[in-house]
């Protein structure tokens, strides 16, 4: 049984381990309701933006290079993460999909280049050498839609040059404070959009357009490839807090158990120290009486 | 005709601006434009370039960046990458992202031109919108 001393130190360092933990959570708490606010500041953009490329689908042709099909020949996989740890799974979960997806086509014969947005997916992969295509690391946490300008920039470049026929974006999808799930989206080709109901139509007819409707189409579609590359950072952001959330928690209760049986131990040591030292003395005038 | 017209202006990081308004410039890829209450309705891009409002007898200038415009008779909807009402234009660093952007092109050795120039033009625009409040 461990000294007295070393307990009473024990229960010192748990205590003060379970104030940065609490600390951590609730920094953690703060971030994730920004990144929230970010996603819900981020709905009317997208939202307008989708009613007029579904209103313009139905009257542009629709034969853009980022909406052809080609044979998938080629497919980059691109793996968002967070830059940092102490999130429980929230990375584990997108590396360990990224790797059976990474292994699944390549099963299929398909070639695969791999990009990592976010440290902590790019450290990994250099780790288990996997040589990638681009790495974008250091956003996380002032994500700004420069970001998502920049990936999506190199994407559409290397899409049009054909050095990869599909990208695949593997990320955290953001679900609930408590639940995040890994979801995989095709970012291109771009699923075809739907052109809307007869009635959004009629009312769009009116619609004087400058430059050309299919200009204005085809400037739309990479803007829309940009909206969901941020969304898809700020749903990863706001599902890494709330995992990070989730874990300090986890990590403060934890704590607060292994301060209450250590603190038990504690009691039992001080009491067996002290009914021994009684003893030794009750002993001691025993002796002498005789 | 409708006699009022209102302006929104947003932006992936929010909505910038909602206000009811006289009257709507802004700078098309085509050229200028302006709106007034009853426009015929039209979409069209935009330029880097500045959204003039005009309010009773104020004028208020609007910095955007690329996006697009859709007027309808009673309402403009601007949606841009980024845009910054005059008082919200950080002139220090305008200053300092036009002063790199000259120096890029100075030096213009591998430099993505194109990046350079519009760097430039948003500065240039931003200090425009700031200082003056009166450009051009």
């Amino acid at each position: 049984m461990p000294g007295l001393k070393e307990i009473r130190k024990r229960i010192g360092s748990v205590k003060s381990t379970k104030q940065i933990t609490k600390a951590m959570k609730m920094v953690s708490a703060a971030k994730f309701r920004k990144a929230q606010t970010r996603i819900l500041e981020l709905r009317p953009y997208a939202d307008k933006m989708n009613s007029v490329l579904s209103n313009l689908a139905g009257t542009v042709e629709t034969g853009h290079p980022l909406l052809e099909l080609r044979p998938r020949k080629k497919i980059e996989i691109i793996v968002m993460t967070g830059d940092k740890g102490l999130c429980g799974a929230f990375n584990t979960n997108v590396m360990k999909a990224a790797f059976k997806l990474i292994k699944e086509t390549r099963e299929e014969g398909i070639e695969v280049s791999v990009s990592a947005i976010g440290k902590k997916g790019n450290d990994l992969f250099k780790r288990r050498g996997v040589v990638l295509r681009k790495s974008w690391v250091g956003i996380s946490g002032r994500i700004s839609y420069l970001n998502a300008q920049e990936i999506i920039g190199d994407i559409i470049e290397n899409y049009t040059n054909e050095i990869f026929d599909e990208v695949l974006l593997v990320y955290n999808e953001f679900r609930s404070a408590l639940v995040q799930k890994v979801a995989t989206a095709r970012l291109l080709p771009l699923s075809p959009v739907k052109a809307a109901g007869a009635e959004a139509q009629e009312s769009m007819a009116d619609f004087l357009y400058e430059p050309s409707q299919q200009d204005i189409f085809d400037k739309l579609l990479p803007k829309n490839l940009e909206i969901q590359v941020f969304r898809a950072l700020l749903e990863s952001q706001a599902s890494e807090e709330a995992a990070r959330m989730t874990s300090m928690e986890n990590a403060t209760k934890a704590a607060d158990d292994m301060i209450a049986s250590l603190t038990l131990q504690y009691n039992k040591a001080r009491q067996a120290s002290i009914t021994k030292e009684l003893m030794d003395i009750v002993g001691g005038v025993e002796a002498l009486k005789q | 005709m409708e006699n009022n017209l209102k302006l929104d202006i947003v932006t992936p990081h929010g909505l910038v601006l909602s206000e009811e308004v006289d009257e709507v410039a802004a700078t098309g890829t085509e050229g200028e434009f302006g709106v007034l209450p009853g426009h015929v309705p039209f979409i069209t891009t935009l330029r880097i370039g500045m959204v003039v409002l005009r309010k009773g007898g104020n004028t208020e200038y609007v910095f955007v960046s690329s996006g697009y415009a859709e007027v309808s008779p009673d309402k403009v909807v601007i949606l841009a990458d980024s845009a910054e009402k005059s008082e919200g234009i950080d002139v220090e660093r305008a200053k300092a992202a036009m002063k790199r952007a000259e120096e890029r092109l100075r030096k213009a050795e591998e430099i993505d031109f194109a990046r350079a120039t519009a760097s430039l033009e948003r500065a240039t625009i931003r200090i425009q919108i700031a200082e003056s409040r009166k450009p051009r």
